[in-house]
């Protein structure tokens, strides 16, 4: 815990976003793990020292390299997990849009009057 | 055609998902390795101090003197480290390694006497009570091994005890091929 509650609140803010390194999908601020602790309290070093976040950040990728961060950042080897989703959401949309727009252009079979035999039928089934 | 190409669609996916589950069972793929950013690199700094009593405090220049070395972090409070401790014996009195000991986390003096009790392998011991060096060398827990060559790069990191076979197939060719 710092003392300055504005540098305790992105310490806060830190550790949400840095995975622990022995529990996986915990960040390091949820996690009881001794190296947990280190990193949390070497979060507050750094920042008591004088770095921005992005230097706290770069300092554990230096460390742990990019497996430290929960949010996987952006770049060659990332881009399928980043893009991939939208992509498929964007093909996706764009087969139901041809579709939609193929099956309005089919011409609906010109109507027929109704013949005696129909209408003598129908007239029948209406009657209270 | 066209619409029988459809058909096939589901298929297809199926087989590419079949493949990718198969490539992740069989080529031995495991999610959950951290691996390490420091091989390749220089050796981060290694500055605690001595384990044994009287020793002088460690430092880099133990990474540089143009023989390879093996830094071991370890614990008495951690079982693996027992597990693995006959190897590293074995390293330094047949193969005359020069392995350089840090204690992580764990008092000198429990540190000495498990030391006392199983045989100590270590050239050089340092006591990192409070986890700072552990956490400059992206340290998950203990034990955890770095094979350093004689200008001080990192050129290996165990995760986790190491084993006869690391021993025969990574260490020994490492320490009889590095400068």
């Amino acid at each position: 815990m710092l003392q300055d509650p504005a540098l305790e609140l992105r310490a806060r803010d830190i550790g949400r976003a840095l995975r622990c390194v022995v529990c996986q999908n915990q960040s390091i601020d949820d996690s009881n793990a001794e190296v947990a602790r280190d990193m949390r309290r070497a979060v507050r070093e750094r920042l008591s020292a004088g770095d921005d976040d992005r230097a706290v950040f770069a300092y554990m990728v230096a460390r742990y390299g990019d497996y430290v961060l929960l949010k996987p950042p952006f770049k060659a080897g990332t881009w399928v997990l980043w893009l991939g989703g939208p992509l498929v959401l964007l093909i996706a949309g764009a087969a139901l849009l041809i579709a939609a727009r193929r099956r309005r252009q089919v011409p609906l079979a010109p109507l027929q009057p109704l013949s005696e035999e129909e209408q003598r039928r129908l007239d029948a089934l209406l009657k209270p | 055609m066209n619409r029988r190409l459809l058909f096939i669609l589901p298929l297809l996916t199926l087989a590419l998902m079949a493949g990718f589950f198969a490539w992740s069972l069989l080529a031995g793929r495991d999610p959950a390795s951290i691996g390490s950013v420091l091989v390749g690199r220089p050796a981060p700094r290694l500055e605690v101090k001595a384990l044994r009593e009287g020793e002088p405090p460690l430092t880099d220049a133990l990474l540089k003197t143009g023989k390879p070395a093996i830094v071991n972090f370890f614990a008495s409070w951690c079982t693996p480290c027992l597990a693995e401790h006959p190897l590293f014996t074995r390293l330094a009195q047949r193969e005359g390694a020069v392995i350089i000991g840090v204690a992580w986390k764990n008092k000198p003096a429990e540190a000495n006497a498990w030391l006392k009790r199983l045989g100590d392998p270590y050239k050089f011991a340092g006591a990192d009570v409070e986890g700072r060096t552990g956490l400059d060398w992206g340290l998950s827990g203990v034990p955890e091994t770095y094979l350093v060559d004689g200008q001080g790069i990192v050129r290996r990191h165990f995760r986790g005890p190491i084993t006869e076979r690391d021993v025969n197939e990574t260490i020994l060719p490492f320490l009889k091929g590095a400068k």
